[in-house]
């Protein structure tokens, strides 16, 4: 892809923030079908909730900085660790890359001027705002916040008088705007690449956007129908999950992660897309194991959904089962280290150019390597019998979730930024709130690891007194963590208004969209591209190579 | 494929440049392969329900057995018959349309809604009739029964009770059709519409086939 006669700079084109459709200022963004505004609408949203639910880790961190009560009774605590679960998962870390980077991205990285479906596109993300209102009324109405946990299990949640009906039908919406989104990428994928773009010279975060695609469509519909179940459970009592009416809570369980756990996958394999798209581009080479990455991104996907009963191996479910689930689990380590050793294996003779987005990705590969680890650790059975239900598991999937996702979403707003916002940021601040926030983020996930294998159950208000030491370490290192978001927050929104204007192309990046002005106008492309290369693909390689045959 | 060589002329001059309506253009091929994606969705939806059903008839096979004797073959049997034959006069709806012959494709799509609101009124009374024999969440006469006989009406309601919700949303796709048909939005050289909500009201018919023997045949 680095013939550069694609798309040149035409200064009487404006970009998409700029052009004015048919209706100008709110309602041209509240009803566009342009992807790049809707991707921006997305990323505005998400970072609404995604600092409220931080505010909701801090202060249940800070509940737990002493024993007995320290800033609340035990019921809030109880909702706010709901709460806390319910709006990063369902509302931040699920739709998170695909919905804000996949939008803005995808057509651009395949060569398309939008999504095959503009106007889907545009609902799914209405139903997303209709699910996070509906998950907000549910905190002021009915018989108050809900405190089930974000796993919403029965029997508890058909009983607790708290307003899980409507926090419930949140996520059915939401699971909603999901699938619609799922829907739309994979026909875009399909149908709108072009000329050139094989599926094998595809971007690898649009490899990793495709496989997450279709676990959306294909895992979310599950879900989507245990949670109207439980809603009918509620109201009219109709005994399919109720064990007073010969119903099984254990099917409830097993209904629940057919989704939940594929949904794991959702979060993280477009973020692992990210890190190869980052990785080739600072260190000025192609990816190592362009294929094999490509492929185990499907890998995962699809043995991501026969590890379910994972998460059940304390429920009861039978022997031979949780053996056979154990030893799928383990067998979804493949893939991935997979891509973890051509990551590492790409930096080998890279001239590697350790930029903000690189310094976060490098951050992830160690963060993610001890949750992935961690997980190895509650995969084994017997283990898991010790750790399960501990702070142990807590930590285990911060690490993965937010070490992995939530990283990664910090490395892509800093990859994409000069793209999608025309302005640069600084530089030094980007890396120095970089470390500042992984050195909170090992100080207040690690200790709970300690803790966990101590003993330490999750989800309760009150500690022994020879745990506090990890408690207290565990709260500080929250509030390093959140001075390193505001820091990197802080220097973003500067960026907004005093960055200096970025180039095209201010990383040398290789994918298509560098090729387009930043910001790209409202089409992207004066005239859709024609690809004759991979991704990656830099002029200077062909001479080595050729150089190489030569000598041989 | 001539379909699809037409909705290539028409992307060549997408370029309206608008914000609200800009870059939509035509695909009948991408079209279609949407539908398929929901239309799995869809059966992923009542998949779970299958699942449900099949653990609880494990684990109550002879509850199942003797609750299934209170529903009447015979109006399932007749629900059948009407979907079906809905779905047949969608496909002829569809040829008559490629035919131009607006008429008789409008006449096959009448007909289709006139099957799907037998089969909702046949549901009503079926569902009614049990109502007033007590038999219903936390009825007198459910309340009377086994464990496995309640599991076995809460899921028949909430199967039966989704799908008729199918129905009525396949009624009102097909409705917007009949309208852009009128309006001359729908045309022989353009229907992937009007395939698409006729590929959807053929799931509905696909799910109430499944549907039908696990309730009211197999005792």
């Amino acid at each position: 892809m680095a013939n550069g006669t694609i798309a040149g700079q035409h200064p009487e084109e404006v970009s998409f923030y700029e052009y004015d459709g048919k209706r100008k200022g709110i309602m041209g963004w509240l009803l566009t079908l342009d992807h790049k505004r809707i991707g921006i609408l997305y990323l505005i949203a998400m970072l609404g909730f995604f600092a409220v639910a931080v505010s909701m880790g801090v202060l249940m961190r800070l509940e737990m900085l002493t024993t007995g009560e320290t800033i609340m009774k035990p019921q809030t605590y109880n909702s706010i660790f709901t709460l806390h679960g319910v709006i990063m998962i369902f509302l931040f870390i699920i739709p998170g890359i695909p919905a804000v980077f996949g939008n803005f991205l995808l057509p651009i990285q395949i060569g398309a001027k939008d999504v095959i479906f503009p106007r889907l596109n545009l609902l799914s993300w209405y139903l997303y705002i209709i699910g996070g209102l509906l998950a907000i009324i549910s905190l002021f109405t009915g018989g108050g916040i809900m405190d089930t946990g974000w796993t919403f299990y029965v029997p508890y949640s058909i009983r607790t008088t708290t307003n899980v009906s409507l926090s419930v039908f949140a996520a059915f919406v939401l699971g909603f705007s999901s699938i619609l989104t799922g829907l739309n990428f994979i026909t875009t994928i399909h149908r709108m690449r072009c000329p050139g773009m094989t599926f094998f010279r595809m971007p690898l975060f649009v490899w990793g956007l495709y496989s997450t695609a279709w676990i959306q469509v294909l895992a979310t519909p599950i879900v989507g129908i245990t949670l109207v179940l439980v809603i009918l459970e509620r109201f009219f009592g109709i005994g399919v999950f109720d064990p007073n009416k010969g119903g099984d809570p254990l099917l409830y369980q097993h209904l629940f992660w057919i989704y939940s756990h594929p949904a794991v996958y959702i979060m993280i394999l477009p973020a692992m897309g990210v890190v190869s798209d980052i990785i080739a581009t600072f260190t000025k080479k192609d990816i190592f194991g362009y294929v094999p990455i490509a492929l185990s991104s499907l890998a995962i996907a699809f043995v991501g959904y026969l590890v379910w009963g994972h998460h059940m191996f304390t429920s009861g479910i039978s022997d031979t089962s949780r053996v056979i689930f154990s030893f799928l689990t383990f067998l979804v380590a493949i893939p991935t280290g997979v891509k973890v050793f051509n990551w590492v294996a790409s930096l080998y003779k890279g001239s590697i150019d350790m930029r903000a987005p690189m310094l976060y990705v490098m951050a992830f590969i160690i963060v993610f390597s001890i949750g992935g680890l961690t997980g190895l650790v509650l995969g084994t059975l017997d283990t898991d019998i010790h750790l399960t239900d501990t702070y142990f598991v807590v930590a285990h999937f911060h690490y993965v979730m937010f070490g992995g996702m939530g990283l990664l979403f910090f490395a892509s707003l800093h990859y994409w930024y000069p793209k999608m916002f025309g302005r640069m940021y600084n530089e030094k601040m980007a890396k120095f709130s970089c470390w500042v926030f992984v050195i909170g983020f090992n100080v207040l996930y690690f200790p709970m690891f300690i803790m966990g294998y101590l003993g330490m159950p999750r989800r309760y208000y009150d500690y022994l007194p020879e745990f506090a030491p990890y408690h207290i370490v565990a709260t500080v290192g929250s509030w390093i963590m959140v001075l390193g978001m505001i820091f990197m927050f802080a220097n973003l929104i500067r960026g907004l208004y005093n960055g200096p204007r970025a180039t095209e192309n201010p990383w040398d990046g290789t994918t298509l969209e560098w090729k387009v002005p930043s910001p790209p106008p409202l089409e992207n492309f004066d005239k859709i591209p024609t690809v004759h290369y991979g991704p990656y693909h830099r002029d200077w390689e062909d001479d080595r190579n050729e150089v190489v045959k030569e000598k041989h | 494929m001539k379909r699809d060589s037409d909705a290539h002329v028409a992307n060549a001059h997408g370029h309206t440049g608008d914000h609200s309506g800009g870059h939509v253009h035509r695909d009948d091929i991408g079209s279609k392969m949407g539908i398929w994606l929901f239309l799995f969705t869809e059966l992923l939806l009542f998949g779970g329900m299958f699942i449900l059903y099949a653990a609880y008839r494990f684990i109550y096979p002879d509850d199942f057995k003797s609750a299934a004797l209170e529903l009447d073959p015979v109006l399932g049997a007749v629900n059948t018959i009407v979907l079906l034959t809905s779905s047949l006069t969608v496909v002829l709806a569809i040829v008559a349309l490629q035919k131009k012959n607006i008429k008789l494709c409008m006449t096959n799509l009448w007909i289709t809604q006139f099957c799907g609101v037998i089969f909702l009124v046949n549901k009503y009374f079926e569902w009614t009739h049990k109502i007033h024999l007590g038999i219903y969440p936390k009825g007198p006469a459910l309340e009377e029964m086994t464990q496995g006989q309640t599991v076995f009406f809460g899921l028949y309601y909430v199967m039966t009770g989704l799908h008729g919700l199918h129905v009525i949303v396949g009624m009102a796709f097909i409705g917007f059709i009949m309208y852009f048909i009128k309006k001359n939005y729908i045309t022989y050289n353009n229907y992937q519409k009007l395939e698409n909500s006729g590929l959807y009201w053929h799931l509905v018919d696909v799910i109430w086939i499944f549907l039908f023997p696990l309730f009211y045949l197999i005792h």
